[in-house]
């Protein structure tokens, strides 16, 4: 990283050596899908060759040198995310493979034996699939019932519909997105959750696109349950956190069974190992989780209200104008200070693998599609949108391609 | 964008315009089939008259390629018999729009291109197998149309 200076984008741009590919007849890459994924710098890819050059070893059990070497680093990497996101114990950050993991994890091991027949699970419409379809299998094995919340003209929650929820009383959990992958919307998430405390329901709060986005500290949120991945904050993929409360994770069944999450077995019972290593059965992905560490030190070092404001200078630059090109229309908030730096979008009559294929031939990549979010693209009443999404290194010159190839769409599509 | 390999006047002008778009009540064959990548998503209609198809209808939402392809094939497929088109070819329908260049550039996009191809092979095949009790005049469609992306 360079000095501080300069704009963010051109301080870490050099870090990442793919951006510098070009594709599609030598364009130079545009890439706008970090809701998906993000590009990962230098100082992560040469974690993971360091790891298996110098260090690699199973963890936690052999007393050789390698094994302390590798044991010690994982665990470094749980408490610079407990750190990261201001958990103060670092036993309650459980690693997974990814925030699906993580929720199915709960929906299992709290879910099963919390949520009976009668009882309500409230989730949104701009869900993610991950945080939808888990639920729907808890409810209908338990027979409890899945509510929504639905949102408004804006792409924002209804919560008075929430309210409606808790005030039956039989609300055991609420699953919210604490950013919506696909209208970049800002869920007021201390609103949300106190709301659920006083009514004594849980909240599992899908993290996905907020902690690699802007400072999240748990401590101060409240919740219950909070997931995230890793390859979606320059971090490998293969590795996700789910953080609960400590005595949540305590009152809770194993999720898995397996090597390293036992302390006795015998032949027909078995003890359970300390928290974290009794929802970490098997031997985990130890290189990506030692390598995650790079990443939470590279957004560490930058600073994740810099991150933000970044995302929000280039928001609003793109939203500007983005509505200018003709027959465009953006869903969402619209709003930088409401939205993450996502911005889903269609053109009047154009399915949106046509934008896309269009536009890649500029080198510039979004994501068409469904985005893993059926419920939300029924409510919108289309099959897929655009979405084009932004990072740290995301710089206005990138965004002017974009918009250059969205007004070649509406001319080919002479809208 | 002049020249663009895709996105022709034509395809443009299908895509806008299809052909037979719409629905048959209670049809002979009736096939739903949808790209989940994509969400390109059409209903297939065709009803038969003994083994000569009479009438073809498509509805749905579909990307240009998707939307210009199943125009092109209840266009092709009019009036021909259940025989002829059994053996029908992708690359015919995709000569017949200039699209034989995505087999090969475009293995995401073939999909959109051969999404009504693959339901009307499977139209014809559960027609042959569940409502004629004709296995053998089914043939192997089934797998011809799992095989064709």
């Amino acid at each position: 990283m360079q000095s501080t200076t300069q704009s963010l984008d051109t301080q870490c741009r050099s870090d990442f050596p793919v951006l510098e590919r070009r594709v599609r007849d030598d364009k130079a890459l545009v890439y706008l899908d970090n809701a998906a994924t993000t590009q990962k710098p230098i100082q992560v890819i040469d974690a993971i060759t360091d790891y298996y050059k110098n260090h690699n070893s199973n963890i936690h059990r052999a007393v050789h040198a390698l094994a302390e070497e590798s044991t010690e680093a994982f665990e470094v990497t749980r408490t610079k995310i407990a750190k990261f996101l201001n958990v103060e114990k670092s036993e309650e950050i459980i690693f997974v493979k990814g925030t699906t993991e993580a929720i199915n994890l709960v929906a299992n091991a709290w879910g099963r034996d919390n949520v009976q027949k009668g009882d309500i699970v409230v989730t949104t419409e701009y869900e993610h699939h991950s945080n939808i379809v888990p639920w729907q299998l808890l409810t209908q094995e338990t027979g409890a019932e899945l509510r929504y919340v639905d949102i408004d003209d804006n792409g924002e929650l209804m919560l008075e519909q929430l309210d409606e929820h808790l005030a039956t009383g039989k609300v055991k959990l609420v699953a919210v997105s604490h950013v919506s992958n696909v209208l970049g919307t800002i869920t007021d998430i201390k609103k949300v959750i106190k709301k659920c405390k006083d009514a004594g329901a849980k909240v599992l709060v899908d993290g996905a696109q907020a902690v690699p986005h802007m400072k999240v500290d748990i401590a101060n949120l409240d919740c219950d349950f909070y997931a995230f991945s890793a390859h979606k904050m320059l971090g490998p993929t293969g590795v996700g956190v789910l953080w609960a409360r400590k005595e949540l994770l305590e009152n809770m069944k194993p999720y898995q069974g397996g090597g390293d999450m036992i302390r006795e077995v015998h032949k027909q019972e078995t003890t359970w190992n300390d928290l974290p290593y009794k929802f970490e059965a098997g031997t985990p992905n130890v290189a990506d989780v030692i390598c995650f560490a790079a990443a939470i030190d590279y957004l560490t070092k930058i600073g994740m209200d810099n991150v933000r404001n970044h995302e929000i200078e280039l928001t609003k630059y793109a939203l500007e104008k983005m509505s200018k090109v003709k027959g465009l229309i953006i869903y969402g908030p619209k709003d930088t200070q409401r939205q993450g730096g996502v911005i889903s979008f269609n053109f009047k009559d154009v399915h949106p693998h046509d934008v896309a294929t269009i536009i890649d031939k500029n080198g510039v990549a979004i994501r068409s599609g469904h985005h893993c979010a059926q419920v939300l693209m029924e409510k919108l009443d289309v099959a897929a949108t655009n979405r084009a999404s932004f990072y740290i290194y995301t710089t206005k010159q990138e965004v002017d391609v974009l918009i250059d190839s969205l007004e070649q769409v509406a001319k080919v599509f002479k809208l | 964008m002049s020249g663009d390999p895709i996105y022709t006047e034509m395809i443009i002008e299908y895509s806008r315009n299809p052909s037979n778009f719409g629905k048959i009540e209670n049809p002979q064959i009736h096939r739903h089939d949808s790209n989940p990548l994509c969400g390109d998503s059409i209903d297939l209609y065709v009803n038969v008259d003994g083994t000569k198809i009479t009438d073809v209808k498509f509805d749905g939402k579909g990307c240009a390629i998707c939307m210009a392809c199943t125009s092109v094939l209840t266009e092709m497929i009019q009036n021909k018999t259940l025989d002829e088109v059994k053996n029908f070819q992708k690359d015919e329908l995709l000569a017949e729009l200039g699209l034989e260049h995505l087999i090969k550039t475009s293995p995401v996009r073939i999909k959109c291109a051969l999404l009504s191809l693959k339901a009307l092979k499977y139209g014809i095949y559960s027609y042959f197998t569940e409502k004629m009790n004709d296995v053998k005049a089914a043939g192997n469609l089934k797998e011809e149309a799992a095989s064709l992306y």
